[in-house]
């Protein structure tokens, strides 16, 4: 019998030790977390979208920190303290379940996720108007002004996006640029198969589908390129179809669109009239 | 003892270097940024192509596809393209294919070109969508030019390639100007590739038929 309670006591003694390594590595690193990795989480900050996605980056973060330093510390600790000596044949300490760790880790776990879930669903719903996912032809989590968002149709093709701007006799353009301070609808489809439109700095993401108007809403804050990318394997291309979009200012955002719409006057009469889904027409154009 | 603590100091150099590995990957992926300027030296270059409906050799001999004339005015089959840096390149298409249409209408502006396309000989603004039957397109130079095609009730037309002046063919001119070095994909974004579902599979998805690179070189 003694033989067992003299390892299980050195067991005892060590998890304090674990315990309070982890503490003072939690104290130090949560911080640090927060408040010099977090502001360098991705996506970022260009939109409101953007910013509710990088806090919840640096939550997750945050909570993670503690979790993956108590297996770093229980792991770096075992090597050091419990490995084999080379003239020790004896058995480890029986292992028994411990009631009070098992209840405690129960509602921690479950506190934690519930609490993710609270605040997931609220970024979703409120505070970002639907994160900046593609929310399907029928929003339900919508601006406040969404009413006078700026509608642009992002338009997936094998192997490069176009865009088209409605409210400006329906001009299409190879490049996006967006006004800041400004509530923009984009409405996402494809003409050929699936895309999905990944505008990462802004934290839009959003499938092109053929025939599928798929309407995400970001509100861009600050000036600068952002990265378009596709995030569905589309075919051969798929790697290249890459191109950089920019956040500009009111009075450059109307600059630009004068200056696309005087470059596009003459295939302006060429395009389709405004549909909120983008299929060929006539059907010989489909091959 | 001395065997355990090479171990343990191995296997964490190991889980170090993985980590190390990742954060580096990490921060590559989220830190690239595309190019946005370019020079321009003044070199000047041609470049003559013909487009086919049907190429007549190797394993898909009824796919259209693209020739590229050597610089001994031989016709040979390929889309990898050589071109220097900074530089204008002037390019000439014998368009022999006949029209299928655009999908997307906005690709039957030129765009991305010095001075405006010439069709036989005529500077042309814009193209009918629907008279489009390839498009020579390098979207990350941004340059995309519609290739008209040839009329539907053409006479002696070309069924295999390569062709000849003596065939039914459009001829379409345009220049470009190259920027630094490196390598671009060039396309067609036309669905030209009859048979396959929507137009867009077997010669619309290889390179050596409607697909292609642009070798910058420096």
């Amino acid at each position: 019998m003694n033989a067992f309670r003299e390892p299980v006591a050195r067991l005892s003694s060590e998890t304090r030790r674990i315990f309070l390594i982890w503490l003072v590595l939690t104290a130090i690193a949560v911080p640090l977390v927060v408040l010099v990795l977090g502001p360098h989480l991705p996506p970022g900050r260009m939109s409101a979208e953007a910013a509710a996605q990088t806090d919840a980056n640096v939550l997750l973060t945050a909570l993670c920190t503690p979790i993956v330093l108590l297996l770093a510390v229980q792991f770096g600790y075992s090597l050091i303290a419990f490995r084999a000596r080379p003239d020790d044949l004896t058995d480890g300490p029986p292992v028994h379940g411990h009631g009070p760790t098992q209840v405690v880790w129960l509602v921690v776990t479950s506190a934690v996720v519930l609490a993710l879930a609270v605040w997931g669903s609220y970024t979703l719903i409120v505070s970002g108007h639907g994160a900046g996912g593609g929310q399907g032809p029928n929003p339900d989590a919508l601006p406040k002004n969404a009413a006078e968002a700026l509608q642009v149709q992002v338009i997936g093709q094998q192997w490069n996006w176009t865009f088209r701007f409605p409210a400006y006799k329906g001009i299409e353009t190879a490049q996006l640029e967006l006004p800041a301070g400004t509530d923009v609808e984009l409405h996402v489809t494809s003409l050929d198969v699936a895309h999905s439109f990944w505008a990462y700095q802004l934290g839009v993401k959003a499938d092109a589908i053929p025939g599928v108007d798929n309407v995400a809403f970001v509100h861009p804050r600050k000036l600068g390129n952002f990265t378009i990318r596709c995030a569905e394997l589309c075919g051969l291309w798929h790697g290249h179809m890459y191109q950089t979009g920019r956040v500009v200012s009111s009075a450059d955002f109307k600059r630009w669109l004068t200056a696309q719409q005087q470059a596009e006057a003459g295939n302006l009469k060429y395009l389709p009239p405004y549909s909120r889904d983008y299929f060929p027409e006539p059907l010989r154009r489909a091959g | 003892m001395r065997s355990g603590s090479t171990k343990l100091v191995a296997v964490l150099v190991a889980v170090a270097f993985s980590a190390a590995l990742i954060a580096y990957y990490i921060a590559g992926y989220l830190s690239v940024r595309p190019a946005e300027t370019t020079s321009w030296s003044g070199k000047r270059v041609s470049l003559t192509l013909q487009t086919v409906a049907s190429l007549g050799i190797g394993p898909h001999p009824d796919w259209v596809s693209y020739l590229v004339k050597d610089s001994s005015g031989h016709w040979q089959h390929s889309t990898v393209l050589n071109v220097p840096a900074n530089s204008l390149v002037h390019v000439t298409v014998l368009q022999y294919d006949t029209a299928t249409g655009l999908r997307n209408p906005y690709w039957g502006g030129p765009r991305g070109i010095v001075g405006l396309m010439k069709v036989d000989g005529k500077p042309t603004p814009t193209l009918d969508p629907d008279l489009a039957s390839h498009t020579f397109a390098i979207p990350d130079l941004g340059v995309s030019v519609p290739l008209k095609g040839v009329a539907d009730d053409a006479k002696n037309q070309c069924s295999v390639a390569p062709c000849t002046l003596a065939q039914a063919h459009t001829t379409i001119s345009f220049t470009f100007r190259t920027g630094k070095a490196g390598t671009y994909r060039w396309q067609c974004f036309v669905p030209c590739a009859a048979g396959f579902i929507l137009g867009f599979g077997g010669p619309m998805q290889s390179v050596g038929y409607m697909d292609g690179y642009l070798h910058v070189v420096a």
